[in-house]
């Protein structure tokens, strides 16, 4: 009689799945506190540039959102490859930037109507010329708050 | 005394609806960027022009290339912000003249700005510039206007221009806080105020 039993050979103790629901929550709670819920689909391509000298985009009720960008892969047939305004949810024209924004004002609170920015969302392959459009209508709406969306980074990066 | 055992619950399906979960926020959220370059656009009503000395602005230009001009010669960006900030800090003025720049440290050069607040700077781009050009030539510009707002404000408050902004943007700053930031950011702002025109060809 040996003081030690021999174990059997190829008896391998299984993997304890006890802790799977905390690891998965522990991701759950993550994602559930840095996300944000998707307020509208982008129908453009929306890489942005880099900038350093930037500041935090504070009180999100005061922000009104215009995404430029070339249209993604989906609508490249009906809306071709040439960069274009996204309002919402739909393609817009520069002309009907103006009335958007006049529509987005009157829904929010009245004190907040005079202190609201617009953030321009532009990829970085779009041109001025579509951006001096949009900002010559920013001005005839006197929306005049604007902040250029960019990731943080090293602006050299955008210049190769 | 006699005591029922309760049956445990079994906890082997929580795995399972965590997942479910996870990938229900996986798919219906985005992680956003809210950070950027904050600009105000020139009113609807403009002013009449004011004619300006030659030596007072400080014209760039991006062409389509992404090539950028300063004065007609092709400069890199990397060199932006040094030409910018010797620009708007060389303070040209006569000693005795009222527009003397007594905070200014650069080279008091006649053929550039007189003081800071003369200084103008003038973007230029083509229809075809890329916006990724421009960001970075403005970011540079601001940048430029950082430095100097940083150096005047850490000699007057010991503290950084962008950092008081920063606090001054946080909702937890307390009120109090505000005024006294808000007198010293527009006392900085002054000193180096921000005169940038931007143009489309």
């Amino acid at each position: 009689m040996s003081k030690f039993a021999k174990k059997k050979d190829g008896d391998l103790p299984a993997v304890s799945t006890a802790s799977l629901p905390d690891i998965v929550f522990m991701l759950l709670f993550f994602f559930m506190t840095v996300t944000v819920m998707k307020d509208s689909s982008l129908k453009v391509e929306n890489v942005l540039p880099n900038a350093s000298e930037i500041k935090k985009l504070e009180k999100k009720d005061r922000v009104i959102y215009i995404y430029v960008g070339k249209p993604t892969q989906e609508y490249e047939k009906v809306f071709g490859t040439e960069p274009k305004i996204q309002l919402n949810d739909k393609f817009a024209k520069p002309a009907e930037v103006g009335d958007y924004i006049l529509g987005e004002r009157a829904k929010k609170a009245q004190e907040l109507q005079n202190v609201l920015t617009t953030a321009l969302k532009v990829d970085k392959n779009a041109n001025m010329g579509l951006i001096s459009d949009i900002k010559h209508e920013l001005r005839k709406v006197n929306a005049l708050k604007v902040n250029y969306t960019t990731y943080e980074g090293d602006a050299f990066r955008n210049i190769q | 005394m006699s005591r029922v055992k309760m049956p445990e619950v079994n906890a082997g399906s929580m795995a399972d609806i965590a997942f479910l979960l996870l990938i229900f926020f996986l798919v219906t959220t985005v992680i956003e960027t809210d950070v950027g370059m904050n600009r105000l656009l020139p009113s609807k009503e403009t002013s009449p022009p004011v004619k300006h000395n030659d030596r007072n602005v400080f014209p760039i230009l991006i062409n389509k290339n992404g090539e950028i001009f300063v004065k007609d010669d092709i400069v890199e960006l990397k060199k932006i912000r040094l030409l910018a900030t010797a620009f708007l800090d060389n303070g040209g003025a006569e000693k005795s003249s009222k527009g003397y720049c007594g905070y200014c440290r650069g080279d008091r050069s006649s053929f550039s700005s007189d003081n800071p607040d003369q200084a103008i700077i003038t973007l230029k781009n083509d229809r075809e510039t890329k916006y990724e050009h421009y960001i970075a030539v403005q970011n540079e510009l601001v940048g430029a206007y950082n430095d100097l707002r940083n150096r005047e404000s850490k000699l007057l408050y010991s503290e950084s221009y962008t950092q008081m902004e920063g606090e001054y943007d946080n909702p937890k700053t307390s009120a109090k806080r505000k005024t006294e930031l808000k007198a010293r950011i527009k006392r900085v702002r002054e000193m180096f105020p921000l005169k940038l025109i931007e143009e489309t060809n």
